[in-house]
């Protein structure tokens, strides 16, 4: 994309990318989650982020081509999702708390966004559904056993170096990025609290932090997932049902 | 069909729309492909139908949700409907805004999907936003529970009914059901389960 791209279309790149592979990461449980519902509840938070990547590529068709190129035909480092959602599923813990960590993020990027991207207003009240799932079972699991409560602060502990890549500014999206944290370190430390789980002393910023996905640097689980969701549809260019 | 009308060009053979009958009335009249009991008019996703010109249909339909999958079947059955009236081009566009409430949905369309055994949205949505559990140690609310009516100075929603047998005493089993847009709840009366239609 040149220099006179609109904001607009520099914003809609990331924020899909987001989108899309957490909701392939989310998709990769069909068959395999801990609980019918729970499974029937990971299809469909899956389903609400492949809508909005899709309005969100949508844009996007003058300059990247159709949603399929744009989904099926990228090499790695032309992904510009964050690198907390490419974080492969692990344990069911693991998932709740990518999901609690990133849906408390996008929820108010979206009610921020609202007045110029017109997918958020819609997004947003589907996100808040996302993130109250993803507390309740916070909540359970950190409160719950010994054994899933150990599991819920190790997932806490792995990803919490993925987190402060969420507010780094972001070229087409006009954010309040302070703010946006402030908010977030303010409700994962109640939901964090409350489940009795401890949240890591380590730093989100700097040295040991983690994330450079939004310039197209990603994780080495990415490449794998991006090679199995391509697959198909490079072997079969064009295959339409 | 009136013999006359053969002459007259490239819809002659075409089953003749009505004249009481519009195209946004046929468009309306289509039923939702997940949950035939309702039209799309009921469910509040038909935006606007417009004839920029005799025989082009211009139809906006938004989703419920934004990854609904049956958004595509609504316009495949649309663009059959109006063409069986005689429209020569239908082209269905897909709208993001306003997005769209539960609130949208007609008192008719409530009616309906109580009787089919589906609890319709409580109203308010649209100014009280999506009814979240909030924090609590399980994920189950007990009906009419303070958590699921908020905060003393609002009222809140109200309890869900149960749509067999009216009893306000039911628990949320899980948030996501069938359709992103249902959750699934128990009634502790009659003991059934049931699907109700989240607010948004």
């Amino acid at each position: 994309m040149s220099a006179t791209t609109p904001p607009a279309t520099l914003a809609a790149l990331p924020l899909g990318d987001d989108a899309l592979i957490l909701s392939h990461r989310l998709g990769e449980w069909a068959g395999h989650a801990p609980v019918l519902e729970e499974e029937v509840a990971l299809a469909n938070i899956a389903l609400d982020l492949l809508g909005q990547a899709r309005a969100l590529y949508a844009e996007l068709a003058d300059v990247l081509g159709s949603e399929d190129e744009i989904a099926y035909l990228r090499e790695e480092r032309a992904f510009l999702n964050c690198q907390l959602v490419e974080q492969p599923n692990g344990d069911f813990a693991h998932t709740v708390v990518r999901q609690l960590f990133f849906s408390t993020y996008q929820q108010p990027l979206y009610a921020q966004l609202t007045p110029s991207l017109p997918l958020a207003a819609k997004a947003v009240r589907e996100v808040a559904y996302h993130r109250d799932h993803a507390e309740q079972w916070t909540l359970r699991l950190g409160d719950g056993t010994e054994e899933s409560h150990a599991r819920t602060q190790r997932a806490v502990d792995a990803l919490w170096r993925y987190t402060g890549e969420l507010f780094r500014p972001v070229e087409g999206v006009d954010a309040r990025w302070e703010e946006l944290e402030e908010e977030w370190d303010t409700g994962i430390r109640a939901v964090l609290g409350q489940a009795g789980l401890t949240v890591p002393d380590s730093p989100r910023h700097g040295a040991w932090s983690a994330g450079a996905g939004r310039q197209g640097v990603h994780t080495e689980p990415f490449g794998r997932m991006l090679a199995e969701m391509q697959h198909l549809h490079r072997s079969h260019p064009g295959a339409t049902w | 069909m009136v013999t006359g009308h053969l002459a007259q060009g490239p819809t002659a053979g075409s089953r003749s729309r009505s004249p009481s009958r519009s195209f946004a009335e046929l468009a309306g009249a289509v039923p939702d492909p997940e949950l035939p009991v309702v039209t799309l008019a009921e469910l509040g996703v038909l935006r606007r139908v417009t004839e920029p010109e005799p025989g082009h249909v211009l139809v906006e339909l938004t989703p419920t949700y934004t990854g609904c999958p049956a958004i595509e079947a609504m316009s495949t059955d649309i663009e059959q409907a109006l063409r069986e009236a005689g429209a020569e081009r239908v082209e269905v566009r897909t709208v993001l805004t306003p997005p769209w409430s539960s609130d949208d949905i007609t008192e008719e369309g409530r009616r309906k999907l109580a009787a089919y055994g589906i609890a319709p949205p409580r109203e308010g949505a649209r100014t009280r936003g999506p009814v979240l559990v909030g924090l609590s140690p399980t994920h189950r609310v007990r009906a009419g529970s303070r958590e699921e009516q908020g905060p003393a100075s609002d009222p809140g929603p109200g309890p869900v009914h149960c749509p067999h047998c009216g009893s306000a005493e039911t628990t949320e089993l899980s948030r996501f059901s069938s359709t992103a847009c249902k959750a699934l709840r128990r009634c502790e009366s009659c003991r059934e389960p049931f699907d109700h239609f989240k607010e948004v």
